[in-house]
């Protein structure tokens, strides 16, 4: 094993390190906030809306990952040059980040649709009392409510998605993992280069799990 | 972007052979089962295991079994896949090394190392289910057990795990589901299952969208079926009066 190859690749390595959090972190916000209006059609009491959110989240519940981001790859760039009537190129960040947004919503819609069902009646009955409309309540009471009860298992979700932004290695995205693995054929040190890879990546999923834990001991009431 | 639908392509000659593309669909789907399987049985006997080590009194036991769980499911999937394909054979004995590398034919020796990883990765979730699995039971049982009796591996057998297995049945289909969605990271080392062979079909034909909407719908309808199926199972096998302690 030969770390001195580990330090001289670290800016590399932090340029890996740096698109992979990019990426969790923007799925994570277009993710949520997908997720909530999802969840919000399920809600409601529109059949078609609620049938249309469930089949959507059945839909991507049901395919892996790697095809979807397959899948976008592929076709996202034909579907934009339909829309827009011109062939420009879109790129591999773009269409992972689409694909990883849409997969996750339908995982975080479930979370959200539970924490929105665990708010008791009440509140919403005393919204609708002091003369809120839908919107109001949802936004002014019922939605602060529960995203307070779910923050630790959108955390927990987040934390999924980081280590499954390593998938993106199958488009050729230098994410962290990608880049560990191109430096370590380079410099002839693979062992060295993926064991280091699952190091990091084990530090930050247990060091940020452990904080959710604690952090689900300090919210519960 | 001009695109040429064409439905009929899964039914034209691939050039190989009397060949046709729906049947590099049926041959990927065949490993993609196979895969499936056989990693589960290894994360079912594993996890299993694992998961009434957690429970056991023995401090060493439960703690060894919880670095094992903590340390599988906080490395990526994809990063174990690389460790089992590309280190651990070098690690081999050298005979057991130059068999797996030389003499396997690489669809063999990527299919043991999917499986291995697949089957120790879904280990570590399997475990925790059954751990809640266990725990979820009352108190009651496992000294009424004690009190007819039973040594530790009896209660084991014959009380806690049949009564457990029945109530994690709707988390344990979830955790297979994930196992068969989860395979097709074989694809990334070149083996040919289902998602690879739609790739490669997408490339030969230029037809990817018709490619990847078989392969969507191959995946959907074995989903909703096994879910379907093990709803019905579920049901069957309940145990009365504990029908609350389900479905989590």
């Amino acid at each position: 094993m030969d770390f001195t190859q580990i330090v001289n690749a670290f800016p590399s390595l932090g340029d890996g390190l740096l698109l992979t959090l990019e990426l969790t972190v923007l799925a994570v916000i277009g993710g949520v906030v997908i997720g909530t209006l999802l969840a919000l059609a399920r809600l409601s009491n529109s059949r078609v809306l609620s049938w249309l959110a469930g089949f959507y989240v059945n839909y991507f519940r049901s395919i892996p990952l790697l095809l979807v981001i397959t899948w976008f790859y592929f076709v996202v760039p034909f579907m934009v040059g339909w829309v827009t009537g011109t062939n420009q190129p879109i790129g591999a960040f773009t269409s992972c980040l689409i694909a990883f947004m849409m997969f996750e919503a339908a995982y975080f819609c479930e979370i959200v649709r539970a924490g929105i069902q665990s708010i008791s009646k009440g509140q919403v009955n005393a919204a609708y009392a002091l003369g809120m409309t839908y919107g109001q309540a949802m936004r002014l009471v019922v939605l602060p409510l529960a995203f307070r009860k779910m923050t630790p298992l959108l955390l927990q979700q987040s934390i999924i998605l980081f280590q499954d932004t390593s998938l993106v290695y199958a488009v050729g995205l230098m994410d962290f993992l990608n880049v560990a693995r191109s430096q370590g054929d380079i410099t002839g040190e693979l062992h060295t280069f993926l064991l280091f890879a699952g190091l990091v990546y084990f530090v930050i999923s247990f060091g940020a799990s452990t904080l959710v834990k604690r952090l689900q001991k300090r919210l519960t009431v | 972007m001009n695109y040429n639908w064409d439905w009929s392509v899964f039914f034209k000659s691939t050039g190989i052979g009397s060949e046709i593309y729906l049947d590099w669909f049926i041959t990927g789907l065949g490993w993609t089962v196979a895969l499936s399987l056989s990693s589960w049985v290894i994360a079912l006997l594993l996890g299993t295991v694992l998961g009434v080590m957690r429970t056991l009194p023995g401090r060493f036991a439960a703690r060894f079994a919880t670095v094992y769980v903590e340390l599988f499911r906080n490395v990526p999937l994809l990063v174990q896949l690389f460790v089992w394909y590309f280190l651990v054979p070098d690690w081999l004995p050298e005979k057991l090394e130059l068999w797996f590398k030389q003499d396997l034919h690489p669809a063999t020796s990527a299919f043991i190392s999917v499986t291995v990883c697949l089957g120790l990765f879904t280990a570590a979730r399997v475990c925790e289910q059954v751990r809640t699995g266990i725990q979820a039971l009352p108190r009651g049982q496992a000294m009424a057990a004690y009190a007819l009796g039973l040594r530790l591996p009896q209660v084991y057998r014959k009380v806690l795990l049949p009564q457990a297995f029945r109530i994690i049945i709707p988390p344990l289909t979830s955790e297979f589901l994930n196992v068969f969605k989860n395979s097709s990271v074989a694809s990334l080392i070149g083996l040919m299952e289902l998602l690879a062979q739609t790739k490669q079909t997408a490339e030969f034909t230029a037809n990817l969208f018709e490619a990847f909407t078989l392969a969507t719908v191959i995946y959907f309808v074995l989903n909703m079926a096994l879910m379907l199926i093990m709803r019905g199972v579920e049901k069957r096998v309940r145990v009365p009066g504990l029908i609350a302690l389900g479905g989590k």
